[in-house]
């Protein structure tokens, strides 16, 4: 089937079998391999990208269904090559990762949050990632680098970046 | 850190270089890999615990459009060696799939190679099996009996290690004690259950007789391995080793899944990529973590002091050998703990049963085994009416007795054990925390407080297979690094391993950038194939710090003195008259100077101007060996083990909601000493990933077979990790004791927090449910439990 996808800013047409998750056409027909698959049945979050500035488990949703939505995967929110979003940085700054595969997945989630607000309590943080797995860190400095970010954007006069255009 | 530091890079807070790559999206993880002309894998696993393999029809699969080839267990091994296992049972063969006979549900029994790995699943439902179904056996002391059915009939028994210690009088110690008492406690099946899967990608160039592989992989002798299975030199085996690893912590060995991509690319002459959905990860990937029973003796006195142990140790290692019996021996090299107990009696028996095979998970046995030592100081300070923290302070090594020898042989390097108790205990209030014990108490819930002491032995050796297995002699387990200084005077260093997220690059470069006195940002690194590898043996057993970090500073050290001689040669005096600084060369006496790009133009250009017999160009390696590795054990199962010792102390406070059983952590602060730390955020991150990971080992994770030995846990539904709503807040206190056998004063840390934090919250558990009566002596502790086990002890209660 033909499906049209807004992503990153860009519109992709792809033919795709019905049964083709949005996981792997993101990764697979378009190319974009920072969406990983974790466990596939919808747990762990390592595939959430947003979908319509809401994150989603791209692994339990078919590519059809994203037919005319607008999608960001983590590749979006670098504002240009080798440049990072204020929150890509502040991850960088806390440490907030170690083997980095569930990490875009958590960087989604988080900037959904900080579109939302960008006072967030630690309990609005650990709602935001709680359906995402990570296990290396045991949370602490994730936790950290997302309010970092929020701090730093807050005193700052710029947005949050990221889903070029 | 807040503690002052002789170093100029080491110490401090710096970034840590790989994140970069991760939070933009741009790491590449195996999965993200696939040459041209890639076909996929699929593998059909066998349903029955134990059955044998009467035929195969694949006739159905192999006519649709697309599938390339079903290869089933026989084809396979047939053609293939079996793999290593790590102790002396050259009967218990493994192939990577079964031959003829299948030993556990869910171990693979035959493959299909398709256009698309979609293409490959709908095929393998089109496989059609023949099975007879067999007895089995899953229960370890079941396993044990030498009339229970044989997992491997060729084997005669179920027996893979059964082996008795004896360190020091321990009956003369049971006869002399005041005191003795008993216990048995069980370590549940869980895992590391890494985030990514394992994953392969294998592909063959028969022009150039070279097979090329990307894994997912933390693995010493890797290549090694592959190369005798699939009876190629192992030069052909060029494994890339610049794969990003999407976690680990031990269990990413993933040689029976190479060797089938291997195999399946020679065969087929294209790439094949093997890439585990997350139920083939459960069932048939070969990493679970111990499956242990302990039973315990103490002997102790009237003050608490502990002066003789025995311990007898069984586990349950599933339907084949890997190294995982050696997760028996690990433990020798701390068997004490941290404590002063005189004479042990150790009994290590590792059984094969028809359960998914288990593989090294962090920690290699040292976890489980910190938590039946530190149920026994429990049980003493219980027993004699003391309190907990003092039975322990009585009990520790003082810091004026390191070095320490222990009766099985290990002499632990350095420690303040009490030092870093009082810090600990100090930060976290301990008047406090008892009374807000009593409050929660008082307020209806159930309260409780869990210490844990343990070590964390690091810099791995593998003293532990001579030890167990006397057919293997090997007593070096080597770590390098290569440093190249190019013309333009860019320096780049090469390290020889794969590695999941402890910070490598940035590791290695912070030691040689130390060595050279140059800012490690200007250091690249880069991880060669291992074809252009010189020795590694992988980031097992909390090495890298110790070993990499050691080689690279070695090597960083060669470099500079090979700057000073050149400079020396110039001016005509001793190096050693010299001062090397920023990368140049001073002489202190007249002021006289070289600059770094001076003397990297003399070592690229100018040979007239070097010393004579000096190699021209810079490139050095440093091989580290393991710092007092080298020995073989005594008769008698006496090992130096592991050369540094970590400490760490864990205090929590939960409560327990008595109507649904739900512990929730109110506090949790842990003190550690890792000796100088290299990088803050990154020990950080260690200590704070591995009490998660103790907390699911204590609280939610459990690989459950029912009778039939179906795996019950197999998704993450059921199979619980905890999430960012269960893992609590912690407060990390610092101590600093330095080992006297690393370069920086370093130890260990990747495997700390795992090793203290379950032994920590079964205590603060029992703590909490004993004014019911109710003790838990295994683990993990689930919800269901604790609510069954208060609803039976108030049963009748208004």
């Amino acid at each position: 089937m033909r499906v049209d996808l807004h992503v990153n800013g860009g519109t992709v047409g792809v033919d795709v079998e019905p049964r083709c998750t949005l996981l792997d056409c993101l990764r697979d027909e378009i190319g974009l391999k920072g969406t990983h698959a974790g466990c596939e049945h919808g747990v762990c979050g390592a595939c959430t990208i947003l979908v319509d500035g809401e994150p989603a488990r791209s692994c339990l949703m078919l590519a059809v269904q994203a037919d005319g939505h607008t999608l960001t995967t983590i590749e979006g929110l670098s504002p240009g090559p080798g440049e990072l979003s204020v929150l890509q940085d502040a991850f960088c700054e806390a440490h907030g990762l170690q083997c980095g595969y569930c990490t875009p997945g958590m960087i989604l989630a988080a900037h959904a949050l900080l579109a939302r607000t960008l006072a967030p309590t630690r309990a609005d943080i650990v709602a935001a990632i709680s359906g995402n797995l990570c296990r290396c860190t045991g949370y602490g400095q994730i936790i950290e680098a997302i309010a970092l970010a929020a701090e730093r954007l807050r005193g700052a006069n710029v947005g949050m970046g990221g889903t070029r255009r | 850190m807040s503690e002052p530091t002789a170093f100029k890079y080491v110490s401090h807070k710096r970034r840590v270089r790989e994140d970069r790559r991760f939070v933009s999206g741009q790491a590449v993880f195996v999965s993200d890999i696939a040459p041209p002309g890639t076909r996929h894998a699929a593998v059909l696993t066998s349903p029955y615990a134990c059955a044998r393999i009467v035929s195969i029809d694949a006739s159905e699969a192999l006519a649709m459009p697309g599938v390339l080839a079903v290869v089933d267990g026989r084809e396979l091994a047939a053609a293939t060696n079996s793999l290593l296992i790590g102790v002396d049972a050259p009967l218990v063969k493994r192939y990577p799939m079964a031959a003829g006979r299948a030993r556990y549900a869910g171990e693979w029994v035959a493959v299909v190679v398709a256009q698309s790995r979609a293409l490959a699943e709908d095929a393998r439902e089109k496989i059609r099996v023949a099975y007879e179904e067999l007895p089995y056996v899953l229960d370890a002391e079941a396993a044990y009996r030498p009339d229970s059915i044989p997992v491997h009939p060729e084997h005669g028994s179920n027996v893979l290690l059964d082996r008795r210690f004896v360190w020091g009088d321990v009956d003369g110690a049971f006869a002399a004690a005041p005191h003795t008492m008993s216990y048995r406690v069980k370590w549940g099946r869980s895992a590391t259950v890494p985030i990514e899967t394992f994953g392969v990608v294998a592909s063959w160039d028969p022009w150039r007789e070279m097979l090329d592989v990307w894994a997912s992989i933390q693995m010493p002798k890797f290549a090694d391995q592959i190369a005798r299975a699939l009876r190629m030199p192992m030069s052909g085996v060029r494994v890339h080793q610049d794969v990003d690893v999407g976690g680990s912590y031990g269990v990413k060995r993933g040689i029976k899944h190479t060797v089938l991509a291997g195999f399946l690319a020679r065969r087929l002459g294209c790439p094949v990529k093997l890439i585990e959905d997350r139920l083939e990860n459960m069932r048939g990937g070969d990493m679970h973590g111990p499956e242990r029973v302990f039973d315990v003796e103490l002997a102790f006195d009237d003050a608490g002091l502990v002066h003789a142990m025995r311990m007898r140790a069984i586990d349950n290692v599933g339907a084949y050998a890997g190294r995982s019996p050696l997760q028996l021996g690990k433990p020798v090299g701390a068997i004490v703990g941290p404590y002063r107990i005189e004479a042990v009696a150790y009994h290590a028996i590792a059984v094969t049963s028809n359960k998914t095979p288990q593989e090294a998970v962090r920690g290699f046995g040292q976890a489980p085994t910190n938590y039946a030592i530190e149920t026994g100081m429990d049980r003493v300070a219980e027993a004699l009416g003391l309190d907990r923290l003092e039975v322990r302070r009585r009990n520790f090594i003082r810091a004026d007795e390191f070095p320490y020898l222990i009766p099985s042989g290990t002499t632990y390097d350095s420690g303040d054990y009490h030092a870093v108790v009082a810090k600990t205990v100090r930060h976290a209030g301990w008047e406090s925390l008892l009374a807000e014990r009593d409050r929660l108490r008082a307020s209806g819930r159930l309260a409780g407080i869990g210490i844990a002491s343990c070590l964390e032995p690091s810099g791995a050796n593998s003293s532990f297979e001579p030890l167990l297995n006397p057919k293997n002699t090997t007593t070096t387990w080597m770590e390098s690094c290569r440093i190249m200084v190019d013309a333009l005077g860019a320096i780049t260093l090469t390290i020889h391993t794969t590695s999941a997220g402890q910070g490598h690059e940035t590791l290695a470069a912070t030691a040689a950038g130390e060595a050279l006195d140059l800012d490690p940002d200007r250091i690249r690194v880069v991880r060669a194939t291992s074809l252009e590898s010189l020795p590694s043996n992988s980031p097992v057993g909390s090495r890298m710090a110790i070993m990499l970090g050691g080689a690279a500073y070695h090597a960083g050290h060669k470099v500079r003195d090979k700057l000073v001689a050149i400079a020396a040669h110039q001016w005509g005096v001793a190096p050693t008259n010299l001062r090397y600084r920023n990368g140049g060369v001073e002489d202190p006496n007249d002021g006289r100077a070289l600059e770094w790009m001076d003397l990297v133009l003399i070592a690229h250009r100018h040979y007239h101007l070097m010393p004579p017999g000096m190699e021209p160009g810079i490139a050095v390696s440093h091989i580290l060996q393991v710092p007092t590795g080298g020995g073989l054990p005594t008769p008698d199962g006496r090992i130096q083990m592991y050369p540094c010792f970590s400490f760490e102390f864990h205090l929590v406070l939960l409560s327990i909601d008595p109507e649904i059983g739900k512990p929730e952590i109110h506090r949790y602060v842990v003190g550690h000493d890792c000796g100088t730390v290299i990088n803050p955020d990154i020990v950080r991150g260690m200590t704070l990933g591995g009490i998660a990971h103790g907390l699911g080992a204590a609280l939610l994770e459990e690989f459950v077979f029912d009778g039939e030995g179906q795996l019950l846990t197999q998704s993450f539904m059921d199979y619980l990790l905890p999430s960012a709503n269960e893992v609590p807040q912690v407060e990390i206190v610092h101590h600093v004791t330095p080992s006297p056998h690393t370069v920086f004063g370093q130890k260990g840390s990747g495997e700390s927090g795992y090793l203290g934090a379950p032994a920590a919250i079964s205590g603060a558990i029992n703590d909490a449910v004993r004014p019911l009566g109710i003790r838990f002596e295994s683990l993990p502790i689930r919800i269901s439990a604790i609510g069954d086990a208060i609803a039976a002890a108030t049963e009748g209660q208004p």
